[in-house]
């Protein structure tokens, strides 16, 4: 599992790489909120675009990332996900308080 | 009807071991030449089960994972998911969707995930004795 992040002009992008469970999200997580903390980003962007596998794990690493976000009234978008992790998401019902963008990028 | 084939593997709940469970029985699984769709369903199911074991099952200790799968001729998989941990008091409640003692990172998605993506989900558990997760899934046969 791997976590690239690049930030520009008040978005943060998270581009995760490998499977995502309860193990890796830790490790996923701490990336995510320290750096999250110390720019204060509008928008985090979960880019999934390389990520085979997820379970429920995920949803709790995105509501965590959602909860985090609204301390400076910021947002989160997910965008390139997979069959798999798209039905992880529909199960959740996340869509209703986080962006998903149809199109990777 | 008897299994035409038959694995039981364990080892301890360190959440490393996460991602090889599921690795384990999708690949033992591949014998019944699923769809991607139902074999990442069944790998999804597992994942929650062995989380479940190691968060809740093992919270306070390292304790053993048990894991049997079983596949019949009909394209039946039963996948039996066991630990010796601290039980589940109210079954019930635990079901529940979004319930979760694990605290704010953890969704509560657990049990709908397993209902969700499985065929049927059989759960019994005894206080300081542990708990079992039955999943069971038919595979249609790719053409």
């Amino acid at each position: 599992m791997s976590v690239r992040l690049l930030y520009k002009e008040g978005v943060l992008t998270a581009r995760l790489s490998g499977e995502i469970d309860h193990h890796t999200s830790a490790e996923i997580r701490e990336e995510i909120d320290e750096t999250s903390q110390k720019l204060k980003p509008y928008c985090l962007r979960l880019d999934f675009t390389e990520v085979p596998f997820m379970d429920s794990s995920g949803i709790g690493l995105i509501l965590g990332r959602i909860r985090l976000y609204k301390f400076w009234k910021g947002h989160v978008v997910l965008t390139g996900l997979s069959a798999n992790v798209s039905k992880m998401v529909e199960l959740s019902g996340i869509g209703s308080i986080a962006v998903i963008e149809k199109e990777a990028g | 009807m008897k299994p035409v084939n038959k694995v039981e593997f364990n080892f301890p709940s360190n959440s490393v071991n996460e991602g090889f469970a599921r690795a384990a029985v999708s690949s033992f699984l591949a014998q019944l030449d699923p769809t991607v769709a139902d074999l990442t369903d069944m790998k999804t199911a597992v994942s929650e089960a062995v989380t479940n074991a190691i968060v809740h099952g093992y919270r306070d200790n390292i304790g053993i994972v048990y894991i049997t799968v079983k596949i019949f001729e009909n394209g039946k998989a039963i996948v039996k998911v066991r630990d010796k941990g601290c039980g589940i008091p109210d079954i019930k409640q635990a079901m529940e969707p979004l319930y979760t003692t694990g605290g704010e990172e953890r969704a509560g998605l657990g049990f709908a995930v397993m209902q969700s993506f499985c065929d049927s989900l059989r759960v019994t558990s005894k206080e300081n004795k542990g708990t079992s997760v039955t999943l069971t899934k038919f595979f249609e046969r790719k053409e």
